[in-house]
């Protein structure tokens, strides 16, 4: 049990942290952005603004957000009874509220969970996994669900959803404007070096946002791995239907984009070629996942 | 000398406060342990009420279909009044009884095409093996608190402390020798 407060607490903590550091990038896009249009002040006052309201947007509906643009709809209990009854098992296993439940209309077989602590939360799933996965194998993708619920993944992961997002579309208009833009503030080298900073900054910041992004989500699927295995005491579940995952012919799920893949249980967006670059994959190889789940 | 008094004296209040903190911190986790338990409780009656109320359900639904089973029928009824009084031990041997029970009655039921098939009783399967499920998962919620608990009163130092302040361990909800065994099904 202890192990589940450290990972609670260090996900508090990294979501302060991120909330920093967004906080920092996006004051110095302000900056370097105040400056090429003439008032450095005002930039950063601006890119204040906008992190203080893109903050509470994201804690308080950012899954709201996620849940839209992956077309998901609540889960009727009439229509799938066992998917209701699984996730609410699973959450008294866990001693958390029940989660609401949405299902995602995809052939493919995958699953996330959103919101900003137990008590707001939410599970997904796409209707392909309900329909193609066992009883056992659907338990073991919720229990893992409901591990990232369980241990605040979910706060950091909405957090870094939404935010990494704000950074990305920021730089990308300001690169628009510094490429297409008129120039204000007459000529000369100030000005390029300016132009300069902004362009290292503009390129820089979605960079790193997509670094913190990876950084933080492959330990953790490991980690929800061994948690849902130990919820719902049965390893072979989880690790079954990631071999039926694996084996899918049609991975991808249409509803999901760079954003949003790392909130599912398995990368949505595995299309395009197997293991080009370790670094820039955001789940851990799924073999890896399978042996560990089988070694239990 | 007064100094050396009235420094010993403040050792003395400063062990006396620090362990007078000590034992309130105890106090208050040993409530909290105690009250999970008891939350934990509650939630594996909450299912077996669940259960208990959807037999009667059940029972009406087959018994229309299956005449030569009225035996398994009784045995269900009689022994779900058992799932709502008595002791935890007897509500665990209760629902390991009634849990065998319905176990038969479903396997029984693959002998009648035309139940099977029947709307109401797909789901009464489905939402009954899912209270099944969740009676379960509240044991082993259970059963981890319980652990906790009784962790906290037996280890040393704050076993000392425990005892003295009414706090008894609590019992493992166990899942009965029937349930290890295979199921036997009478026909």
């Amino acid at each position: 049990m202890a192990t589940l407060y450290e990972s609670i607490s260090s996900n508090k903590r990294k979501s302060v942290f991120l909330v920093i550091l967004f906080f920092m990038v996006i004051s110095l896009l302000g900056y370097a952005f105040g400056l090429y249009l003439g008032s450095a002040y005002a930039g950063v006052a601006f890119a204040f603004v906008i992190s203080i309201i893109m903050t509470l947007i994201s804690y308080y509906s950012g899954d709201k957000m996620i849940l839209s643009m992956s077309h998901a709809t609540p889960a009727d209990r009439k229509k799938y009874p066992h998917l209701v009854n699984t996730v609410e098992g699973l959450a008294i296993a866990s001693g958390i509220p029940t989660p609401k439940i949405y299902v995602i209309d995809d052939s493919a077989i995958n699953a996330f969970a959103t919101g900003r602590d137990p008590k707001h939360a939410s599970v997904t799933v796409t209707t392909g996994a309900i329909g193609r996965l066992k009883r056992d194998e659907l338990e073991g993708v919720l229990a893992h669900e409901l591990a990232h619920v369980r241990n605040y993944d979910i706060r950091m992961m909405m957090l870094v959803v939404i935010l990494v997002g704000v950074v990305a579309l920021l730089s990308d208009m300001f690169l628009r404007s510094v490429f297409y833009g008129r120039n204000r503030n007459g000529k000369g080298r100030g000005n390029a070096i300016i132009l300069l900073i902004g362009l290292v900054l503009a390129i820089l910041a979605p960079l790193i946002a997509q670094l913190i992004k990876l950084a933080v989500s492959r330990q953790r699927e490991f980690l929800a791995d061994a948690d849902g295995a130990l919820l719902s005491r049965n390893p072979k579940g989880l690790a079954n239907a990631l071999k039926k995952i694996k084996g899918d012919k049609e991975p991808l799920v249409e509803a999901a984009n760079k954003a949003t893949a790392h909130l599912f249980i398995e990368n949505p967006l595995r299309s395009f070629g197997g293991r080009i670059n370790y670094m820039f994959h955001t789940h851990p190889p799924i073999d890896e996942r399978i042996k560990r789940l089988e070694n239990f | 000398m007064i100094f050396i008094v009235s420094a010993v004296l403040w050792v003395v209040i400063g062990i006396i406060v620090l362990f007078v903190l000590y034992v309130i911190i105890t106090f208050n986790s040993l409530i909290m342990l105690k009250n999970r338990v008891e939350n934990a409780w509650s939630q594996i009656d909450v299912q077996l009420k669940r259960r208990y109320d959807l037999i009667p359900n059940l029972v009406d639904t087959v018994k229309g279909y299956m005449k030569h089973e009225k035996g398994v029928l009784t045995d269900i009824t009689k022994m779900r009044s058992q799932l709502v009084s008595g002791s935890m031990t007897q509500k665990a041997k209760a629902s390991d009884m009634v849990t065998n029970a319905l176990k038969s009655l479903f396997a029984v039921a693959e002998n009648y095409p035309k139940l099977q098939a029947s709307e109401n009783f797909k789901m009464l399967q489905e939402e009954l093996s899912g209270t099944e499920s969740k009676i379960a998962f509240a044991r082993q919620f259970y059963n981890d608190n319980v652990m906790g608990l009784n962790n906290k009163i037996q280890q040393f130092p704050s076993n000392v402390f425990a005892r003295m302040l009414g706090f008894r361990e609590r019992e493992f909800f166990k899942a009965g020798e029937a349930e290890k065994k295979a199921v036997k099904v009478e026909f």
